[in-house]
């Protein structure tokens, strides 16, 4: 093992395990969870290294098997993709710990099925932000929808109607995403995005390259849910088994921003992205803020807890791409720093809803009552998480939220404040709504369920706990994190 | 008229494609039944692998499989042979579209098993009752 391809093992080592907890999952069933757990905390701390590696020496770019690009399949590590590995290798570590329990109650004997697609979904997200080929991405981004179909329709109930409905719109999205990489591919005859940038400019005037353009966007926008497209998250995350919700609520939503990020600079450049047809870039701001303001107001009508959850995720992919596409780089700092803050939040929530549907079997609000009394630790996190949502300092949510009404004042996109301002308060009104619940209302049959409720196992537990802290922990480490780390993320040509 | 229509048998496969992709969105769209909405799923993927497949066709352009001594000693002439990469690309889309396609079936059966019938307006009722 050489530190050449470190980045390689990251991704490598969870899809392998993959297989060895399929093939010998169904007889050592006490194996599933080390195997888990261990591919995946290798695949964090190699990640790590690479970010750290990446700092000190500055991006690289690596060709698979050997065949040199513009044909072979390119690798490319930046900052920006070496801190998307280490996100995504950490929450899904963090949030696979807090699966073994949930799946061990919810999905008895199919253990080993759902870790089996947990892990190749992790390695299809690590290759997705590695990889530097157009096409490459796209057969990425059906592997991880295929393995997300196929986790949440393991849900009871309605769940395979969700699952069904979102292969429909996935597909859909994924076939706009392919259709821009084919005419692309008529325009410049390759598929590397680094050379598709270079033959690009010149070419702007033809109509083929806008089109291109547009699909792909569109295309992405369904597979991350931006607001008019959304309609197939809600149902499809809230019917998910709970240890499948923790992991592809904080990462898919999150890794698809990143991938719109990609595709805007990686591929075109920011001059075309952004000026290139006018009147596009002040659009899609006000699309942005309209899906904050209708999300949240969706979030408000919602009477269970991870139902309300799903919709306020609809509305925090409303803040990544109206920060992406503010135009300045404060936004785009606000954008790259809400990723990585709205995924720890999303993580720490989801997880402290699978604290709370392990123990009390539901999450309508009714059901809610007196949980502060008899799930003190779970709830004490559950509030860090929500004060972030809300925006709360010192807590991460307040600062990637703070560039972002920046970035908006200086792009003269009022709008866009606004919708950030009152999606914060209606955050407040949706959380302290359910702290005044659970705190000051007594439980109606302290007897019945009160005995059994205490904390969720420390297995469940203690990953929660980590999250709390990390949204604290990333909250005070803010200003280092965005000056070494961010700033050096952002795309190269970003207009200041 | 007469221009459009020399527009469209000039790029007739454009045309083509254009259509079949509408009628497979139309039945993922409109139509109620999961099936359907399926095999619409289905046809709109074929519509793009024909797109992709027209892309590498060049007129009087044979098939590319060159002698390889040949092609080592003289080159190959590219107008000679038609573009075999989007056909290869289109390999991997099929495979990707077989096992969309799969996964949904497997679905589709879970989704009959638990409601007896594959109408969505049929499903919704009974959730509702």
């Amino acid at each position: 093992m050489t530190a050449t391809n470190l980045h390689l093992y990251v991704m490598a080592v969870p899809l392998l395990s993959a297989f060895a907890v399929n093939l010998f999952g169904r007889r050592y069933r006490a194996a599933i969870g080390p195997v888990a757990v261990s591919a995946l905390g290798f695949s964090t701390i190699a990640a790590l290294l690479t970010l750290l590696r990446v700092l000190q020496q500055g991006g690289y770019r690596y060709t698979v098997g050997n065949w040199q690009p513009p044909y072979g399949i390119e690798l490319v590590i930046d900052p920006l993709s070496a801190l998307m590995l280490l996100l995504i290798s950490a929450v899904a570590l963090t949030a696979a710990i807090g699966a073994l329990k949930s799946t061990e109650q919810e999905l008895p004997g199919r253990e080993h099925l759902f870790f089996t697609l947990y892990l190749i979904l992790v390695a299809g997200l690590l290759g997705l932000v590695m990889t530097g080929d157009a096409f490459n991405l796209y057969v990425l981004l059906e592997i991880t929808s295929i393995t997300t179909y196929g986790l949440i329709a393991m849900g009871g109930g309605r769940a395979p109607l969700a699952s069904f409905n979102y292969i429909i719109m996935g597909s859909i999205g994924a076939c706009f995403y392919l259709l821009g990489v084919g005419y692309l591919y008529i325009l410049t005859g390759t598929l590397n995005m680094a050379d598709i940038a270079s033959i690009l400019p010149g070419l702007e005037s033809h109509a083929a390259m806008a089109t291109a353009f547009g699909f792909m966007l569109v295309g992405l926008w369904v597979k991350m849910a931006f607001f008019p497209l959304h309609n197939w998250l809600p149902n499809a995350y809230s019917l998910a088994p709970t240890g499948a919700g923790m992991m592809i609520a904080p990462l898919m939503t999150k890794v698809t921003v990143y991938l719109m990020i990609r595709v805007m600079f990686s591929i075109f450049s920011p001059e075309y992205t952004f000026f290139a047809h006018s009147g596009v870039q002040a659009g899609i701001v006000w699309v942005a803020a309209l899906a904050i303001l209708c999300a949240s107001a969706l979030a408000l009508a919602q009477r269970n807890l991870r139902r309300m959850l799903t919709y306020i995720l609809v509305a925090e992919v409303g803040y990544m791409v109206g920060g992406v596409w503010l135009a300045n780089t404060t936004g785009m700092t606000g954008a790259v720093l809400h990723i990585v803050n709205d995924a720890l939040m999303t993580l720490c929530l989801f997880l402290a809803a699978a604290a709370i549907v392990y123990r009390t079997g539901s999450l309508e609000f009714d059901k809610l009552r007196g949980l502060y009394r008899r799930m003190p630790l779970t709830m004490a996190a559950f509030t860090v998480g929500a004060f972030s949502m809300i925006g709360v300092p010192p807590t991460c949510g307040f600062f990637s939220k703070w560039y972002l009404i920046l970035g908006a004042v200086e792009a003269g996109h009022w709008e866009f404040v606004v919708a950030l301002v009152l999606s914060s308060l209606i955050n407040a009104v949706l959380f302290f709504r359910i702290i005044e619940i659970a705190y000051f209302q007594k439980p109606e049959q302290a007897a019945a369920g009160g005995l059994l409720a205490g904390e969720a196992p420390l297995l469940l537990l203690k990953p929660l706990l980590v999250a709390a802290v990390a949204l604290l922990a990333v909250g005070i480490g803010s200003g280092p994190l965005v000056s070494q780390v961010i700033r050096l993320a952002l795309p190269s040509g970003m207009v200041p | 008229m007469n221009q459009l229509l020399t527009e469209i048998v000039a790029k007739y496969n454009y045309w083509l494609y254009v259509v079949l992709m509408m009628i497979g969105f139309y039945a993922m769209i409109g139509k109620r039944n999961l099936v359907k909405k399926l095999l619409g799923m289905n046809i709109f993927q074929t519509a793009i692998i024909l797109f992709y497949v027209s892309t590498g066709v060049k007129r009087g352009a044979k098939i590319p499989i060159v002698d390889k001594y040949a092609a080592l000693s003289q080159g190959v002439d590219p107008g000679q042979i038609i573009n075999p990469l989007p056909h290869v690309l289109m390999l991997t889309a099929i495979v990707v579209s077989v096992s969309v396609t799969g996964v949904a079936l497997a679905i589709l059966v879970r989704i009959y098993r638990r409601y007896g019938t594959l109408e969505e307006d049929e499903i919704l009722e009974k959730i509702r009752s």
